[in-house]
């Protein structure tokens, strides 16, 4: 049986059990006196035995799926023709890729090559040994649990407080999948990125300001590994978050002014909205119109004044990904003004300050390290901003501070690298991992900085 | 049932209330208020009130929560304007200048008619900066060793200096409840006003901090008309020379301090004065 | 403290000061200043106002010029032509197999039809010309009539027959075909002059473009469209939701009720706040790593697509959860514990079908997220070009939006077109989600 059946015959296991259980458990209570005679409910009963009948099945389904491909594979390689063996893991890898694509084409019987079609039909009878193996292994783990908790169902049983308990620690590790996630994250980027560092000394990743990871694939060439000097992808990076946020910040910080301190509370209902429909437009949307209209229309703004401009302009990506950032700093802002307390307003207004003045000298300074914080929160955003770059700004690793010039950013580095075809362990697919890495822990560190003042903040005000 | 005898009694103590008994006005009046009324939309917070608020005098207004003392006191120097659905008619004004005519600037008008608030609010500024914020607004001070002196003074004279002298630099929050309030009074000297409000100054305050903020003003009046809000009746003995009692909205007595706490006119008044209310 | 000693030095050092000749002056000061002070509040506001504006016209201008350039493509021009089903020609007799029928020559009977329409084109130039104005997917169309009915063969019959994008595209222009000069297209004079016989003579119709919707992607633009992108959307955002809201839900509820104040919890909650300021492609690399080279799950497929989106939608739609569990007043669950609910019973019983209208609220949201994504998808390979629709969550598929990316990067301009009307039906799924989170969020609001 396939995986998905499996799970599936499991649950209807379970769910027999949790019948069975439930009845079981009046016919218990019937003879005991009543279901009052029961320490839980007759349904707990029930629910006991589809857990001890689905989740050892379940757990035993999930980790066999995990761990079959690569045990497999390691079966499949001591059968591989020794030539293959002798040319190293790439040429295994492909090789097992070939087997694989016969295999699941299901033509074995009319593969040409000899060698192939042995190993393609030890992996068949691999297959199928894997096949029958996980499903008598968890068919009969869902039985014996099921026949495991069956036979628990008498009144002196608590069987609320265990269903309660396995609940308590299936929500316990819900909320972990956080943690998880981020061990995730720093695991997958951090390996990769290192196993980069092996082959490219990571100082001259750091400082180096030559960008042209394309050489590194021509393998045989020897003596040529790429250049894999980042400044320019950094600097890039920064120019264009640096557009991004004189757009953003000020517009954003502006309109939040106004909606929190001017705005009736008509247009402030809205106006809200609207901003928040620029928040919610794809980024990829963004991208197209930064690189159909915005772009070409700097770029003819700047000729008809006599400048050159490039149609990849760092202005273009910038000031579109700025826009799209405005409703994320106003929105953020509008909270911290708000929570400004009025006191402190109307202390300003009994002295005779206009509103422009008390907002200017009385609520900005006081808002101001939450406004940082959500500033802090932006710059990672712009940072992190993917689709906008990739679709609007150059390809090329200038190293510029000129915005009417086409740079590159890390984000847009990582998708071209990543993209298309790629061989997992070149340094060119590696050294996406360790650009991740870079962006993984600027991002990180402005967060970290960036919620610790606002918590703060919001602590003061509180 | 009860509530709604509850109510009679109140319905018909707020119809009995039919005008102010004792003098409202005053020889020597700084701000003069006639036929005041006050909406809030649609619902009418203040009845028809008149008083004065004469120079050098310390004005307490008293009454039970909700009694309108503190939305009379805001309108003195138009506070109120900042709630959108507040109305006010009737004549008020300052020194003969209408308080909501056409010609007058509440800009300038908050500058005359300094207010302190209820909780003590201090900018998130340091204590120096605190005090400066209104001269520098107004441009009070040609220069930083003018605007040294008026800071320094006004701390002095709200008896602040010499416990911040040594941190004029350190935050405005960092002082204790008291010294935020009276650094919030020399926030509202520093700009030279004519007339302080007050809006029961020390309700969030310990007695020991609730005495010095009481000996100040009996210090102020020298210079200042105040007019002081307050719940607490002692308060009101201690450091007003003459005293008003609100209730429902409504003026219901005005006069010496002394004669209203030792021989109140109307039935209300002493109701409220004995504790059988408020 | 009072400082006893203080106090009288301090307050009566200076009271002669404030004179009312001081006041005076300071009135005097205040009125100078009022002039310039009122301007800057004017000032003040106008910025604010200003930089509202200036957004909102942007969105203005955004959503103006995808909607200008994306309507024509929801319209789809077709040719009347009158073909020869000629079995000597298709290379295929009545007796032939479905495989057969579908493989069939059917180019040549439209190239024959085009040239008897238009018997002035005798120079091979022309002839390219002229065979270029139909489009390839003319001749799925005619395969699938002749599948359909297989008596149509050796018939002669009259059919609509889709254009090429170009043909397309001037059709749709309106502009005056007797005026090639003042045409910008790639088609020339001669091609020009054909499409204007075919206006004249009505032989060419523009009607609802329904290919754009039954088709997957392709080369030609005429004949592209965002069924599979779609399909693939519905399949990753399906994986998203199946896997997103229990673990979300499950979190809060642990979060908000069960946890006890500790250093686990802590770390949980950062990492959750963190998570969701976390760059989307970083998540495409935990796919790419995680999910395809360690798992080898299917590379391309909305199973992973959906995974990565779970992981990326979990901060969000957890936040929002918590907010509306926190919502639930206290009194509900004491009231549940005084009747003797264990504290799990108070929660599935009590707080969570309270909290369950902004749960889902917040979920619609976190999915509309989701939708709309693109970057981490293009990590776990789903950028191929797809032309047949996915069947299941482990077939290769793309998604709307990378759909859009795909074909913002094609050249021709007929591809712009399709480009903005597929961010058109983008955004108007995204509307549509967040329009249900709003009546939700109206209908069930509640005021404790």
């Amino acid at each position: 049986m396939s995986a998905s059946i499996l799970l599936l015959v499991a649950l209807g296991l379970a769910f027999a059990s949790f019948v069975y259980g439930r009845q079981k458990a009046f016919a218990v209570a019937a003879r005991g006196g009543g279901v009052s005679t029961l320490h839980s409910l007759p349904g707990h009963y029930g629910l006991l035995a589809a857990l001890w009948c689905a989740l050892p099945a379940i757990a035993i389904i999930v980790l066999w799926k995990l761990f079959e491909g690569p045990i497999i594979s390691s079966l499949l390689t001591s059968s591989l023709p020794e030539q293959v063996i002798a040319n190293g893991t790439s040429a295994i890898d492909l090789y097992k890729n070939d087997i694989q694509n016969i295999v699941a084409s299901g033509k074995v019987s009319s593969e040409q090559d000899a060698n192939k079609q042995a190993v393609a039909l030890k992996l068949l009878s691999l297959n199928k040994l894997n096949q029958v193996l996980l499903t008598i292994i968890a068919l009969c783990a869902a039985i014996v649990g099921a026949v495991f908790a069956l036979r628990m169902i008498k009144p002196t049983t608590k069987a609320r407080k265990k269903v309660e308990a396995v609940v308590h620690a299936f929500l316990i590790a819900c909320a972990s999948i956080a943690i998880l996630t981020t061990i995730g994250i720093v695991f997958s980027v951090l390996f990769e990125a290192l196993r980069f560092f092996q082959q490219v000394s990571i100082v001259e990743f750091i400082s180096g300001t030559k960008w042209s990871p394309q050489t590194a694939i021509r393998v045989d060439q020897v003596g040529s590994s790429g250049s894999f000097g980042a400044i320019p992808l950094f600097l890039g990076t920064m120019l264009i978050s640096a557009i991004a946020m004189l757009v953003a910040v000020p517009f954003g910080l502006m309109s939040a002014i106004y909606l929190a301190e001017y705005a009736t509370p008509r247009t402030r209902a809205i106006v809200k909205p609207l901003l928040e429909i620029l928040a919610g437009i794809p980024t990829v949307v963004y991208g197209f119109f930064a690189a159909l209209t915005v772009a070409p229309f700097i770029r003819n703004l700047g000729e008809s004044i006599g400048l050159s401009v490039s149609s990849e302009s760092a202005l273009a990506a910038g000031s579109v990904m700025g826009i799209m950032i405005i409703p994320f700093v106003s929105s953020l802002s509008d909270d911290v003004i708000t929570a400004v307390p009025q006191s402190m307003r109307d202390g300003s207004y009994g002295l005779g300050a206009t509103k422009s003045e008390t907002v200017r000298k009385v609520v900005f300074p006081a808002a101001l390290p939450g406004i940082v914080g959500g500033v802090l929160l932006a710059v990672s955003r712009a940072i992190g901003e993917t689709m906008i770059v990739v679709m609007a700004a150059g390809l090329a690793a200038n190293l510029t501070v000129n915005p009417l010039e086409a740079v590159t950013t890390v984000t847009v580095q990582i998708v071209t690298l990543l993209t298309g075809d790629q061989e997992f362990d070149s340094a060119k697919t590696l050294a996406a991992f360790a650009l991740g890495l870079m962006l993984f822990v600027t991002t990180l560190i402005l967060n970290i900085i960036a919620l610790h003042v606002v918590r703060k903040y919001r602590e003061q005000y509180d | 049932m009860v509530d709604k005898a509850l109510n009679d009694t109140h319905q018909s103590a707020f119809d009995a209330i039919k005008e102010t008994v004792g003098e409202f006005t005053v020889a020597d009046p700084k701000m003069r208020t006639k036929n005041v009324d006050v909406f809030y939309g649609d619902k009418q917070a203040i009845f028809d009130v008149s008083l004065d608020i004469g120079n050098n005098e310390v004005i307490a207004m008293i009454g039970p929560s909700g009694c309108g003392k503190s939305t009379f006191l805001r309108c003195l120097n138009r506070m109120n304007d900042t709630i959108p659905t507040c109305r006010v008619s009737g004549s008020m004004s300052l020194e003969g200048e209408d308080l909501y005519g056409p010609n007058l600037d509440p800009v300038l008008l908050r500058a005359r008619v300094g207010m302190v608030f209820q909780k003590p609010n201090p900018f998130a500024k340091s204590i120096y900066d605190n005090v400066a914020y209104g001269p520098r607004i107004h441009g009070l001070s040609n220069n930083r060793a003018e605007l040294d002196d008026i800071v320094i003074g006004s701390l002095k004279k709200a008896g602040l200096y010499d416990e911040v002298k040594d941190r004029l630099e350190a935050p405005g929050t960092s002082l204790s409840g008291g010294q935020q309030q009276r650094l919030c009074i020399a926030r509202t000297i520093a700009v030279s006003p004519e007339v302080i409000l007050m809006d029961e100054p020390c309700s969030a305050l310990d007695p020991i901090a609730t005495a010095r903020i009481e000996e100040l003003i009996d210090e102020l009046r020298e210079n200042y008309a105040i007019a002081i809000v307050t719940h607490s009746m002692q308060q009101a003995a201690r450091v007003s020379q003459r005293t008003a009692y609100f209730h429902l909205g409504k003026l219901v007595e005005v006069g010496e301090t002394n004669h209203i706490f030792t021989n109140p006119s109307h039935e209300l008044t002493e109701n409220y004065i004995t504790g059988r209310f408020g | 403290m009072i400082d006893v000693n203080n106090s009288p030095g301090a307050s009566g050092s200076e009271p002669s000061n404030d004179t009312s000749a001081t006041r005076k002056n300071t009135t005097e000061l205040v009125k100078a200043t009022l002039a310039r002070r009122y301007a800057a509040e004017k000032r003040f506001r106008f910025y604010g106002i200003f930089a509202i504006a200036a957004s909102l016209l942007f969105l203005a201008v955004l959503l103006t010029s995808i909607f200008i350039k994306g309507l024509p493509a929801f319209t789809a021009t077709k040719v009347q032509l009158e073909v020869t089903l000629d079995t000597e020609l298709l290379g295929i007799d009545a007796t032939a197999n479905e495989d057969a029928i579908r493989a069939a020559n059917y180019a040549a009977v439209i190239k024959k039809a085009m040239r008897e329409r238009f018997p002035d084109a005798t120079k091979r130039k022309q002839k390219k010309e002229l065979d270029r104005l139909m489009s390839t997917g003319a001749e799925y169309d005619i395969a699938r009539r002749v599948q359909e009915n297989p008596n149509l063969l050796g018939q002669t019959v009259t059919l609509w027959l889709q254009a090429d994008d170009e043909l397309d595209a001037l059709i749709k222009s309106g502009v005056d075909l007797t005026k090639p000069d003042a045409i910008s297209t790639r088609m020339s004079d001669q091609q020009i002059a054909w499409a204007n016989q075919f206006k004249e003579t009505g032989e060419v119709k523009t009607g609802f473009n329904t290919a754009f919707f039954t088709n997957g992607d392709s080369r030609e633009p005429e004949q592209a469209g965002i069924r599979a992108a779609l399909t693939g959307s519905a399949f990753t955002l399906l994986v998203t939701f199946l896997l997103s809201f229990p673990i979300a839900v499950a979190a809060a509820i642990y979060l908000e009720e069960f946890a006890p104040q500790n250093r686990w919890t802590d770390i949980i909650e950062v990492n959750i706040n963190n998570l969701a300021a976390v760059p989307s492609i970083v998540f495409g690399l935990l796919g790419l790593a995680v999910f395809i080279n360690f798992m080898h799950l299917p590379r391309s497929a909305p199973i992973v697509g959906g995974l990565v989106l779970s992981l990326m939608t979990l901060p969000t739609i957890i936040i929002a959860s918590r907010a509306s569990l926190k919502a639930v007043p206290p009194s509900i669950r004491e009231a549940a514990t005084g009747l003797g609910a264990s504290p799990q019973q108070v929660v599935w019983h009590h707080v969570l079908p309270l909290a369950m209208p902004g749960i889902l609220t917040g979920t619609i949201i976190g999915l509309a997220q989701a939708l709309g994504e693109t970057a981490p998808l293009l990590m776990i390979g789903m950028v191929a070009f797809i032309v047949d629709i996915p069947t299941s969550i482990t077939d290769a598929s793309t998604v709307l939006p990378v759909q859009v990316f795909l074909w913002a990067d094609s050249p021709e301009r007929a591809f712009v077109e399709r480009t903005s009307a597929a961010i058109i039906v983008l955004l108007g799924f995204l509307v549509a989600m967040n329009a249900v989170a709003v009546l939700l969020r109206k209908k069930f609001e509640r005021r404790w």
